[in-house]
């Protein structure tokens, strides 16, 4: 299958030249393909952010190249502008970037600056609303006096109203109280699965990104550590301990029990896993 | 005696039709580590700034060491004594310099220059900072602001803290950063801690946890005790922490286990013993 996002020798410096040069990532190599959904990792400073204001052309690379489609994003200012629309970027606390008088008005803004028609643009609107559960009667409220998990819906629908190809999501989920970050999920996955798209997800929390992700990408000190199935990555506990991050809570008491003689296979890292590869055990002896 | 007392608390923001805080009841005891957990919209928050007369009520009172909240020339001994650390700390860091950010209230408070250097470099090593006592905030990690911020309010020397989702903003290390520098706070220099927040990993090491919904306190007790609640925390939209989940979810299989094994280590001994 052909990539949909190709990324060649990636490298970016900050502040070149100056007392506080600092090169965040560099030559990275990754593809993405249609339809996967990927969890990107890391802790605070390893680059991903850095990564993904190159993936629609926030950042322009110091040297590599960043192909949509087969495109170079940064050959020419057209390209650079059009990705904006290919490939839609969900930053972090998105709430904090509502402007609009009404919510509609808001999700409408992407849709508007693409150049479509009113009709296009009204059914791109009640569309991506629907992806993320926010009802039509919210239309004509203001965006800000809304509730924070509201305000969130409202700026991730601005985004899939673009219909990207990509989507990318830095840390959807973070602030909200457990039932938001369900509900935000559950929008995720729908939106894939409807849709087809490529979704990209920054995530801190690895029990989200065992649950939901077809594959895991790990970033640490700039460069790409990990790449490959939760599975593949998850049996790796000591090696992601060692670059600050966690590992799913079910796989740190499936790994407490081998430690304590009860045999479990390698591949646990959700509660659901470990459930059934427990309850077998126990039947098992009575 | 208790440091903030809570008699019939009722609150109700100016403009809304329904009330926030229906009557809580709460006493928090000097020197003592309590979680307040809820969803959003459970009014934790809103009893957080009635802690310190950033809120007041509209009916019942708070009494911050005996002191109602209401009385406004007694206000600046109520926020002396309970600071309050809230969720951005981008929105609480106002200094180009991390010392001066920290020196920000004793010096609006009048303390004399050579105790505020005393105050602010005793703050700064208090919560690990103190190496980056000339730095500019904004270079700083999410977890390194918000310590910044914490030793802001240390700077007051209040006698409680009272700290708003300080971890929301904050990847993982950040988070334990400042989880384990509150503890501390608590633990080593006495200092009362409230702690709000929808993790629960960090209410495990708490004395007292307090569960909000609605307006209403519906769970008060040890993290163990609460936790093992596991049917009240899900139907208030709150999770339990995975290792209760699985025992809980292990004994509806019919398996006998303890609820209130809650850390890795603990969950791991109950199955393992159970299977032997």
């Amino acid at each position: 299958m052909d990539a949909v996002i190709r990324v060649e020798n990636l490298t970016h410096t900050y502040s070149v030249g100056t007392p506080f040069e600092k090169t965040a990532i560099h030559n990275i190599n990754v593809n993405f393909y249609p339809g996967e959904l990927v969890a990107v990792i890391g802790h605070t400073g390893s680059g991903k952010s850095t990564f993904m204001q190159h993936m629609n052309g926030l950042l322009a690379p110091t040297s590599g190249h960043v192909y949509c489609d087969g495109e170079d994003i940064f050959a020419t200012k057209e390209a650079t502008r059009d990705v904006r629309f290919k490939v839609g970027l969900v930053f972090q606390y998105p709430e904090y970037q509502l402007f609009e008088e009404t919510v509609y008005k808001d999700i409408a803004f992407g849709p508007k600056n693409m150049k479509l028609s009113a009709d296009e643009i009204d059914e791109r609107v009640r569309e991506a609303a629907g992806f993320v559960g926010l009802s039509e009667e919210l239309f004509e409220r203001s965006p800000l006096e809304l509730s924070g998990g509201q305000k969130r819906r409202i700026a991730i629908a601005g985004v899939i109203a673009m219909r990207p190809k990509v989507l990318i999501l830095d840390e959807p989920t973070a602030g909200l109280d457990p039932g938001g970050c369900e509900g935000i999920i559950k929008n995720i996955l729908d939106y894939r699965e409807r849709t087809g798209s490529t979704v990209l997800l920054v995530t801190h929390s690895m029990d989200d990104a065992a649950r939901i992700a077809d594959r895991l990408v790990v970033f640490h000190e700039g460069s790409i550590a990990m790449d490959g199935t939760p599975d593949a990555v998850f049996s790796h506990p000591t090696e992601l301990t060692a670059m600050g991050l966690d590992v799913p809570q079910a796989a740190a008491i499936a790994q407490a029990l081998r430690e304590r003689g009860v045999s479990l296979p390698q591949s646990i890292y959700t509660l659901e896993q470990l459930k059934a590869a427990l309850v077998p055990l126990r039947k098992g002896e009575n | 005696m208790a440091i903030i007392r809570t008699e019939n608390l009722h609150f109700t923001y100016q403009g809304e039709e329904n009330e926030t805080l229906h009557g809580v009841n709460l006493e928090i005891e000097e020197g003592s580590f309590v979680a307040i957990l809820g969803h959003n919209g459970s009014g934790k928050s809103t009893l957080a700034k009635l802690f310190n007369g950033i809120l007041l009520p509209n009916e019942g009172r708070v009494l911050v060491n005996g002191i109602d909240t209401t009385h406004e020339d007694k206000l600046l001994d109520v926020r002396r004594t309970v600071g309050l650390v809230f969720q951005n700390p981008d929105n609480q860091i106002v200094a180009n310099v991390v010392e001066d950010d920290v020196a920000f209230a004793p010096e609006n408070l009048g303390v004399e220059p050579d105790e505020i250097r005393r105050r602010v470099d005793s703050a700064l090593k208090t919560v690990g900072m103190y190496e980056y006592r000339q730095h500019a905030p904004h270079l700083l990690s999410g977890g390194q602001k918000q310590r910044v911020a914490i030793a802001g309010v240390l700077a007051m020397q209040p006698r409680c803290i009272v700290l708003d989702e300080p971890t929301a903003m904050l990847d993982p290390v950040g988070r334990r950063e400042v989880i384990s520098t509150v503890t501390r706070l608590c633990r080593e220099e006495g200092i009362t801690v409230v702690l709000i927040t929808h993790h629960m990993s960090e209410c495990i090491g708490a004395d007292r946890l307090v569960v909000m919904s609605e307006g209403r306190i519906v769970a008060d007790g040890t993290p163990r005790e609460v936790f093992a609640q596991v049917e009240l925390l899900r139907s208030e939209g709150l999770s339990v922490p995975v290792t209760t989940e699985l025992i809980y979810e292990l004994n509806q299989d019919g398996w006998v286990l303890p609820l209130d094994a809650l850390t890795v280590d603990e969950c791991a001994d109950a199955v393992a013993a159970a299977l032997k």
